[in-house]
């Protein structure tokens, strides 16, 4: 064991965007992994949460799945951050809460334009998907918020950093928008 | 000759005349009280509770507060952000504000008074309300997702257009914007694009059509300065006061 | 009739210009519920046309106003008292058994459209409850028996009017008198008492007397009533008005009610004094929907009174002491208690509070300088004018003289009206009524305050519990949470919307009551309720807000074991049924396996 902090990242409901975002920071992610290591990631592929210091949520909670993983990483994780709008307040996949659930399915696999074979799914492969679509907040306790579609990464960096140095987190004003 | 009569705001002395509340005197002085509902331009109104200040051990709204000469107000203590920033918080999660998929996002005063606050999240258990969305209208869309009841639309069409195409309905919680015109559509209202009431609303509510990313998001008008400084969005709208395109 | 005609005899029945038609624009709309039971479209065209008015501002006037319906409600709309103290006699029962008799739905007229049952705020009738009001016409005491047999009468189609009259039979209760309300005082006092005293001497001197006896708004507030007449005189303008407050909405209250009931002359006397002071030529009596069937009898006692030459032209062959009292309707509105509120209410609109300042006392009904007095009140006045300031400072304490009307209900023997001398405790208040076993007594409704019993040797008065009249026992068999999530309903459905702390806030709050109700909520939702409740005491826009917390912020203060007990004991529970919310999908899907659940696991 190394006595580097661990991390871990997951995206529920969102588009990988705050992950590239992460990307985004560059070359600096070199000094990043001086300091941390991954856990579970979608950049390392590795499945299961295991015990960290950090953990990353992208995403708002769609689906059983996403509950699972996300209080997965609350049990796991001794800080817990909120990764972006949807993360945050559902974002766009929230949209959908102004329709009911049947509505958007039968949109999706019935009525749909070229859809074939129409039917709604029901494998029990596939989770199922929550009548709204939630921020992670809702459904456990959030340390950290960091807003943006998706935040940049030099915000992410700035929020990194700071936390692991144990300073207090404060932004520079053009680090905080919520788009 | 008139005595100048001062109050002090965070310490610093701040002349008013008769009949100033203390967000007039505040605004002229070049100090920023943060605000939603208020416009310079219409009278007080007092619903958004945004510009609560401390004055001598009590609370009240700037924009509805007579300033009085002595007075102590306080705008910038940690317990009055804390407040504005739930008022904010509770606003967001009120309506539906998906900030991403916002013309208005960027100049924005709800979410320029949330980034002056330290707003990082909505807190609050979203409401997640079912509102619709009206583009009836030639020239201008209407997203009640975005509406926070601050009634400038109401009152500019009210007092300055004389149009009366926009009033509140329901009470409570289940207050709503509501257009005047027999379908309820705004397509089929007195209203145009031309309107006092097109260029009022401080939120994504009242939005025109044919215009978007006209400026790129990063460079609009409170993306990398805060409202302290550049004040309020409407001032930036064509005719109205304080424009900001002079 | 036809619903046309209806209409245009309600319109034609008063002023001519666009602005007056406009200020009577709710009680058109009251009139037109109460004959066709709804507002019809094409009656909200006619009115706009009438008073040149967009129809969107009449659809936002008929929204405010829990009592007015744009569809139509059933032949009998019957409305069950929801207060609490409803509850605690069986009203939940009563409701479901009326629901279930009847086959319907709360809220939904039945599809022969004979009836609709619904719930209503408090309807003032706490002390001989469960209430309900049928076609506005109040029914008391109501009991398996009483439902079966309103059914069968439904059923019957027998008219409201044809029902058995001890159902509607509303007593006053008095089981303590005191200054006001004793036969000596009402002996002393006949009627034009107090106006013979104002002609007889002057209404400066009479204003003296009023500020000498040290009257204090008995709405709640206690703001010195010679004062604020003082200021309202002071003001100068062609006109000043009088504006009784009879919108006793606060759960719990019901002494307005019966002094209405028993003592309007010396309600209207107290008016009619201060119009002499203040120079006023009109006043009105704002009366709460809820008592819509005292409307004829106060409009008697108004007639008699006129005849009497106590109202009208040259009141008591005084030359130039003109004053008459016009009664308007509220329609289901708590907030149109709040003076402001009111005063936007009598001039037709929405009810949604004024900021302050300017007061009333300066800009009023359509304004213009206005006294805006609680029933009690101006009853007080008319007493003090006749009497003297020293016989009403005889009783009370020195910070507040006189006497108090209190409505007493909950657990207890004896509910009703007592009139007690300020200062009384708390504890011989109970005492009295007969309440034993007692936890907590709630003191001014649900705005007021919660009072473990401990705290029984409290007084009634403005320098330390203050009330407009509502007392509401607890035994030890009860469980407060169900009174705090009673009121945090009460709350949000009463909120104008006007501002945001109490608007969202209100919402807020009342789910995390429920959550704790149902056992989910933690530590970390207690920390929430108050940081909440604290926002809505320090910026909500008028009293409706600044209070709406108060039972839930006692709850969690004074009653900190309750709280501890219903807690969850995990540090964060999720803000919603994790595994609820995947019914739709299951339903949807046909699921049921084990991942198609959430939580039976973990």
């Amino acid at each position: 064991m190394t006595d580097k902090i661990r991390v871990a990242t997951a995206s529920l409901c969102g588009c990988f965007g705050c992950h590239m975002s992460l990307l985004d920071i560059d070359e600096r992610i070199i000094d990043l992994v001086q300091l941390v290591e991954f856990d579970r990631s979608p950049i390392n592929d590795i499945k299961k949460v295991g015990d960290c210091d950090i953990g990353i949520i992208e995403g708002g909670v769609a689906n059983a799945e996403n509950v699972e993983v996300l209080l997965e990483f609350r049990k796991h994780c001794k800080v817990l951050v909120a990764l972006g709008a949807c993360a945050i307040n559902g974002g766009i996949p929230a949209m959908r809460n102004s329709f009911e659930l049947r509505e958007c399915l039968e949109e999706a696999y019935i009525d749909g334009i070229g859809v074939a074979n129409p039917q709604i799914p029901n494998d029990v492969e596939i989770p199922l998907l929550l009548n709204k679509v939630h921020p992670i907040h809702e459904v456990v306790k959030v340390d950290h918020f960091l807003p943006g579609c998706p935040p940049s990464g030099d915000t992410i960096w700035t929020f990194l950093t700071e936390l692991i140095e144990g300073k207090p987190i404060s932004f520079p004003y053009e680090q905080i928008h919520y788009d | 000759m008139n005595e100048v009569k001062t109050f002090r705001l965070d310490g610093v002395d701040i002349e008013f005349s008769e009949g100033d509340t203390i967000m007039d005197a505040a605004l002229r002085a070049g100090a920023y009280i943060p605000h939603l509902c208020h416009n310079p331009e219409f009278t007080p109104h007092g619903s958004c509770r945004v510009c609560i200040v401390e004055v001598n051990g009590g609370q009240v709204s700037a924009c509805t507060q007579p300033a009085a000469a002595g007075l102590e107000v306080d705008n910038a203590s940690d317990a009055i952000v804390e407040e504005r920033r739930n008022l904010l918080q509770m606003l967001f999660v009120e309506g539906n504000h998906m900030c991403p998929g916002c013309e208005k996002s960027g100049a924005c005063q709800l979410q320029a008074v949330a980034y002056y606050t330290g707003m990082l999240s909505p807190h609050y258990t979203h409401f997640f309300p079912q509102r619709s969305v009206d583009a009836s209208h030639p020239d201008t869309a209407i997203d009640f997702n975005r509406c926070i009841l601050c009634e400038l639309c109401v009152r500019a069409s009210r007092d300055v257009d004389h149009k009366n195409v926009f009033s509140l309905r329901g009470r409570g919680i289940d207050t709503q914007l509501t257009i005047n015109s027999p379908s309820g559509k705004l397509g089929d209202s007195t209203f145009a694009a031309t309107d006092k009431a097109a260029h009022v609303c401080p939120v994504g509510a009242i939005l025109p059509k044919h215009r978007g990313y006209e400026q790129p998001i990063g460079n609009r008008l409170y993306d990398r300065q805060p409202i302290s400084v550049v004040g309020d969005v409407a001032a930036y709208e064509p005719g109205n006061k304080g424009d900001g395109h002079d | 009739m036809t619903h046309d005609e209806i209409i245009k005899t309600i319109i034609a029945s008063s002023g001519t210009s666009p602005d007056v038609q406009r200020q009577q624009l709710l009680q058109y709309l009251c009139q037109i519920q109460h004959d066709l039971s709804h507002i019809p479209g094409h009656a909200i065209t006619q009115l706009a046309d009438l008073m040149q008015m967009p129809e969107a501002e009449i659809h936002g006037v008929i929204d405010f106003y829990s009592f007015l319906h744009k569809d139509a409600r059933g032949e009998y709309d019957i409305l069950l008292s929801d207060s609490i103290t409803d509850h605690m006699l069986g009203s939940r029962t009563l409701l479901q058994q009326l629901c279930n008799r009847l086959g319907v739905e709360p809220g939904v007229p039945r599809s022969d459209g004979r009836v609709t049952v619904d719930t209503t705020s408090c309807t003032g009738l706490c002390d001989q409850g469960p209430a309900m009001l049928v076609n506005g016409t109040a029914v008391s005491r109501l009991s398996d028996s009483r439902i079966e047999q309103i059914c069968a009468l439904i059923e019957a189609g027998t008219g409201v009017s044809q029902w058995p009259a001890e159902f509607f039979e509303i007593e006053d209760n008095i089981l303590r008198r005191d200054l006001l309300l004793s036969d000596e005082t009402t002996a002393a006092s006949p009627d034009g008492s107090a106006l013979r005293a104002l002609i007889a001497s002057s209404s400066d001197a009479l204003l003296d007397v009023i500020e000498q006896s040290g009257l204090r708004g008995r709405g709640g507030a206690g703001f010195r009533t010679g004062m604020k007449w003082r200021f309202c005189k002071q003001a100068e303008s062609d006109s000043h008005y009088v504006v009784c407050n009879a919108d006793e909405g606060e759960p719990g209250t019901f002494k307005d009610r019966v002094l209405l009931n028993s003592y309007a002359d010396s309600v209207f006397e107290g008016m009619t004094l201060c119009a002499g002071i203040i120079g006023a030529q009109r006043g009105y009596l704002y009366l709460r929907g809820e008592y819509r069937y005292l409307l004829e009898p106060l409009q008697a006692v108004l007639q008699q009174r006129r005849d009497s030459g106590l109202l009208g032209q040259g009141i008591l062959g005084k030359n130039g002491f003109d004053f008459d009292i016009e009664i308007h309707l509220g329609a289901g509105a708590y907030i149109c208690g709040e003076e402001s509120s009111l005063i936007e209410s009598l001039e037709g609109k929405r009810g949604i509070p004024r900021k302050r300042p300017p007061f009333p006392v300066t800009l009023g009904y359509l304004n213009k300088p206005t006294v805006v007095n609680n029933v009690e009140t101006f009853m007080a006045a008319a007493k003090i004018a006749a009497l003297g300031a020293d016989w009403y400072c005889a009783a009370g304490t020195p910070e507040s003289s006189g006497t108090k009307v209190l409505s007493i209900s909950g657990d207890c023997e004896r509910p009703g009206i007592y009139e007690y001398p300020f200062g009384v405790t708390i504890k011989q208040v109970l005492e009295d009524c007969g309440a034993t076993n007692t936890q907590a007594v709630q003191i001014a409704g649900a705005a007021g305050t919660t009072l473990p019993v401990a705290d029984a040797d409290r007084c009634i008065a403005f320098e330390d519990v203050s009330t407009a009249g509502s007392i509401m026992v607890f035994n030890n068999e009860r469980n407060l949470l169900d009174m705090v999530q009673n009121f945090a309903h009460f709350f949000v459905h009463e909120s104008c919307g006007f501002c945001t702390p109490c608007r969202v806030g209100g919402s807020l709050l009342k789910d995390l009551v429920e959550k704790l109700v149902n056992g989910h909520a933690t530590q970390y939702d207690v920390a929430e309720m108050k940081q909440i409740g604290a926002l809505m005491q320090g910026t909500s826009f008028c009293g409706l807000g600044t209070t709406a917390a108060n039972p839930v912020l006692d709850l969690l203060n004074r009653f900190p074991q309750l709280v501890e007990e219903q807690l969850a004991h995990s540090g964060y529970e999720p803000a919603f049924d994790l595994d609820a919310s995947l019914q739709e999908a299951r339903d949807i899907t046909g699921r049921d396996d084990a991942g198609a659940h959430i939580g039976s696991h973990t």
